[in-house]
């Protein structure tokens, strides 16, 4: 059979990535194994320096953390969008969606001017009388953690809410009236069912979270580096292309697992 | 004009190896209204896009008023389609709908507007130019769908199952309505459909298709009355089979034996003594008789009655012949009281040899 | 366990209620608050401002520094937005009507500028620009930001072209127009809105990417975003704020044409799904 020429259409499109984001991404992976000689020493450099290590380590945590705060916010605040009035639910979808639309910069300076040792934080808490001294709120992993959650919040909305609104109310009531009491109910009916939505949610999050780079480097504190500003500080200051890239492969690695994990979880639940 | 306005010669379709159309020719004559009837995935439609252009047969030709368009597009065919969903464009105002044929064929402003003017009183919606079609009723879609593939006067016009969406009362009502326009308009039309009633109320001539191949084409009369193949034959209304093994030929009838019965049919082609063969008869040309069937007649088969069913207008006998076979025949329902034959009883059947039909076995 | 469901006391509903009054307070209030301190009279950064003032704005837009960043989003944002509309469009077609072997590979390839970290994406980018003389240029941050905006118009015009039946594209053939005059006196017209929302989209993404546009830009051509970066890791003035406040008012506009966008779209297309729904 012929194909369609229409076809061709996507030619362009194709052709611009290919040569505009496909080359490049190949040819930084590509250093890892070929600069400054061909072999695997730049993966051996990642493990046996410990700074590699402790960075690597930090990505991991800083990204985990960010992931399971924003399961515990963000999971309340599905099931109240999911199960809220209209006018509720489009108060709170917009909360939601504004953040995401908005410049990550911008959120990001907002919080350092919130956090800082004068910020509005420390002041208010003063004032209150519930701390004495000011709080360390920023350079640390704790700014760190509160500026990427508000950022990642809604890639574990979003999901979370597609499939809590898709869960038919009458299985809890099904489970009431069968005796469970509400708390038992919830438990064994209502988060078994939500379980895809909490998966798909957690590791976008997780997989986002590992390539951060604005937020750990303006909130974040010497010890709090993470694998997207190693790349950077590879690239920029250093110009070592072959441990950029074997950063590069490390990170894309982990994001496409990751990522296959995530499009396994959809698929599974269709 | 002499000669057939479309002509399909040969015409075949596949898909790799799946056969949706397999050697098919088929003519329609200036004026007529020819139905392509079947079961879903017959090649009706597949037939229907290949006339429009917008499939390509795999092999074969087809010709519009003598000339070959098979190596053509659709937009230079010229032909009109109406589709099942109407295929309305929601962006445009019914008249924009319907002068959209003219614009693409640049037709001057003025002309548009009064030939648009034309079509639509014509279907009916004078005074709806100006809406769009979600402002209206499917039947009104309808038309104006019909109305947009005539206005260009294409020589033939394809109907694509174009009353399938509409519910009974408006199909029957449209069907009456597409009738006056054929007679009126004197246009020649293929449209497919797969209500054989549908079919048998609107044709002129009906094309039966099954499995991708043609069956049969004929008036109404002559598939109902001489089905050419099983398929057709229980396709059209019901039919009682009878497998039977020809005899000999006299005075026009096949005479042929069932189960130790003797048949008189009609026979299409000459019957070699000892093929196989089936005979099919109608369930309202059964006759029922009380009592045993009086041996050495013909056409005459005895039975008890397994089951009665009320129809109104009819009764529907099931009666189990002694080698076994179930046949069903329709009786007028007279007195509206009491059937004529209880359950159990035993009857003879019988018909007149020109109401059955001698049919391939395949 | 405030979200246990049905008969949950109102003690639940209370709690639940406060928490997410809170997360809405956590999701809103940075945005507010730098709002607040543009319109700051302080010389400095404080917060609550002593007073009202336009200061940070008049001193934005009197800086020919601040200026021309500007200008410099605005020259990248739309032939971005153009080039991504124009090439996505297309490929959303090919896609959506070439039923070619291979299409799902296709577009989720189209997808991949999402799904690659942005830091790589920077980095391969940086190290191949410098190469071609693309780094530092105009041409060489629309080109970047391009393929960034490509997925997102992909995915809009994709979506509404699948709610375009296909039959009324064969309909116009039959009605005697070209496929060229059918894509354009049907297609276009329906795809159009949904088109415009992806415009919207690459001009917003385009305006506030910052991680590319860090690698590949020079001291002398930097959007907005790069020199804001460079002025935070400095001395934090509030005039990051009056930016960060138009930046964030210039998504709140385009964001708000976007949605009335989606309502035509949507809108267009559920004359086609009236259409259907007449059918019994």
């Amino acid at each position: 059979m012929s194909i369609d020429k229409r076809s061709w259409l996507v030619a362009p499109a194709v052709a611009l990535l290919a040569v505009v984001f496909v080359y490049p991404v190949f040819w930084l992976l590509l250093r890892s194994f070929s600069d400054p000689y061909w072999g695997i020493q730049n993966f051996r450099t990642l493990v046996d320096r410990p700074l590699y290590l402790r960075a690597l380590a930090n990505t991991v945590i800083v990204s985990g953390s960010v992931t399971l705060v924003c399961l515990l916010l963000g999971y309340p605040l599905a099931y109240t969008i999911a199960n809220a009035g209209s006018r509720l639910r489009r108060l709170l979808v917009f909360a939601v969606l504004i953040p995401f639309w908005t410049s990550l910069l911008v959120r990001t300076f907002a919080w350092m001017v919130l956090l800082q040792q004068k910020g509005l934080i420390n002041q208010a808490l003063l004032r209150l009388g519930l701390i004495d001294q000011p709080l360390t709120l920023i350079y640390n992993r704790v700014g760190v953690i509160i500026g990427m959650v508000h950022i990642l919040l809604p890639f574990m909305v979003l999901p979370l809410y597609s499939v809590l609104t898709r869960i038919d109310p009458s299985y809890t009531s099904a489970a009431a009236s069968l005796g469970a009491p509400p708390l038992s109910s919830f438990l064994r009916i209502y988060l078994p069912l939500s379980l895809p939505g909490v998966l798909t949610g957690t590791v976008l999050v997780f997989a986002i979270g590992l390539g951060y780079y604005i937020t750990p480097a303006l909130l974040g504190g010497p010890g709090d580096t993470m694998i997207a500003q190693l790349i950077e500080m590879q690239v920029s200051e250093l110009g070592r292309w072959g441990l950029a890239g074997a950063l590069a492969v490390i990170l894309l690695l982990g994001t496409s697992v990751a990522f296959a994990l995530v499009q396994r979880v959809i698929a599974a639940t269709r | 004009m002499t000669g057939p306005i479309l002509e399909l010669r040969n015409v075949s379709k596949s898909y790799g190896p799946v056969t949706a159309v397999s050697e098919l020719s088929l003519e329609l004559a200036k004026g007529e209204f020819l139905s392509l009837l079947g079961p879903s995935g017959s090649g009706k439609t597949t037939t229907l896009m290949m006339i429009s252009g917008l499939l390509q047969p795999t092999t074969g030709d087809i010709l519009l008023e003598g000339r070959p368009i098979t190596p053509l597009p659709p937009y230079k065919r010229n032909i009109g389609v109406v589709f099942q969903n109407y295929a309305l464009f929601p962006h445009l105002t019914l008249a924009k709908n319907i002068a959209f044929p003219l614009t693409m064929r640049k037709a001057g402003r003025s002309e548009i507007a009064s030939r648009v003017r034309k079509v639509l009183e014509l279907v009916g919606l004078a005074n709806h130019g100006g809406r769009y079609p979600r402002q209206l009723s499917g039947g009104q879609q309808q038309r104006v769908a019909l109305a947009r593939a005539m206005v260009f006067e294409p020589p033939i016009l394809l109907m694509d199952e174009p009353l399938g969406a509409l519910d009974k009362k408006l199909r029957e009502q449209m069907q009456l309505e597409i009738k006056r326009l054929h007679r009126e308009l004197d246009m020649s039309i293929i449209y497919v459909t797969h209500d054989q009633e549908e079919a048998l109320v609107m044709s002129d001539r009906i094309a039966v298709f099954n499995l991708g191949r043609l069956q049969q084409v004929g008036t109404p009369t002559q598939l109902y009355e001489r089905p050419a193949t099983r398929f057709v034959a229980e396709f059209i209304g019901e039919s009682n089979m009878f497998p039977a093994v020809a005899g000999t030929t006299a005075n026009g009838f096949s005479i042929l034996d069932t189960a130790g019965v003797r048949l008189r049919a009609v026979a299409a082609w000459p019957l070699q003594a000892g093929a196989r063969v089936v005979v099919s008869i109608r369930p309202e040309r059964i006759a029922l008789q009380p009592g045993d069937a009086p041996s050495g007649i013909e056409n005459a088969i005895a039975g008890r009655i397994t089951e009665v069913v009320y129809l109104g207008r009819s009764r529907k006998y099931v009666i189990r012949t002694d080698a076994g076979q179930e046949i069903v025949s329709f009786q007028q329902a007279r007195s509206g009281s009491e059937p004529d034959f209880e359950l159990g009883a035993a009857v003879s059947m019988s018909w007149r040899a020109e109401d059955a039909n001698v049919l391939p076995a395949d | 366990m405030m979200t246990a469901p049905i008969r949950a006391g109102t003690w639940w509903a209370i709690a639940r209620t406060v928490v997410c009054g809170l997360i809405v307070v956590y999701l809103i209030a940075p945005m507010v608050i730098v709002l607040i301190i543009s319109f700051s009279a302080a010389p400095f950064l404080t917060f609550p401002p002593p007073g009202f003032s336009l200061q940070w704005y008049r001193k934005l837009f009197g800086d020919a520094a601040w200026l021309d960043a500007l200008i410099t989003s605005v020259q990248i944002m739309l032939p971005t937005g153009t080039i991504a509309i124009v090439l996505g469009t297309a490929a959303a077609f090919g896609i959506a009507r070439g039923r070619f072997p291979g299409a799902s590979i296709v577009s989720s390839f189209l997808m991949a500028p999402v799904v690659v970290p942005v830091i790589i994406t920077a980095a391969a980018m940086f190290g191949i620009f410098r190469g071609f003389g693309l780094y530092g240029t105009l041409a060489g941050l629309i080109l970047a930001h391009t393929v960034l905006t490509i997925p997102y118009v992909v995915t809009t015009v994709l979506a509404s072209l699948h709610m375009v039946d296909e039959q009324l594209e064969n309909a116009a053939l039959t009605l005697g127009a070209t496929p060229w005059a059918a894509f354009w006196r049907i297609v276009f017209p329906l795809i159009l809105p949904a088109i415009l929302s992806g415009f919207l989209f690459a001009v917003i993404i385009s305006f506030d990417e910052l991680i590319v546009s860090i690698f590949i830009s020079s001291p002398t051509l930097r959007p907005v975003t790069v020199k804001m970066w460079s002025d935070i890791r400095g001395d934090v003035d509030p005039t990051i704020s009056a930016i960060g406040t138009v930046l964030f008012l210039f998504s709140l506009i385009v964001l708000f044409a976007e949605s009335l966008l989606r309502g035509r779209w949507r809108e267009g297309a559920s004359d086609l799904a009236s259409i259907e729904a007449s059918t019994p």
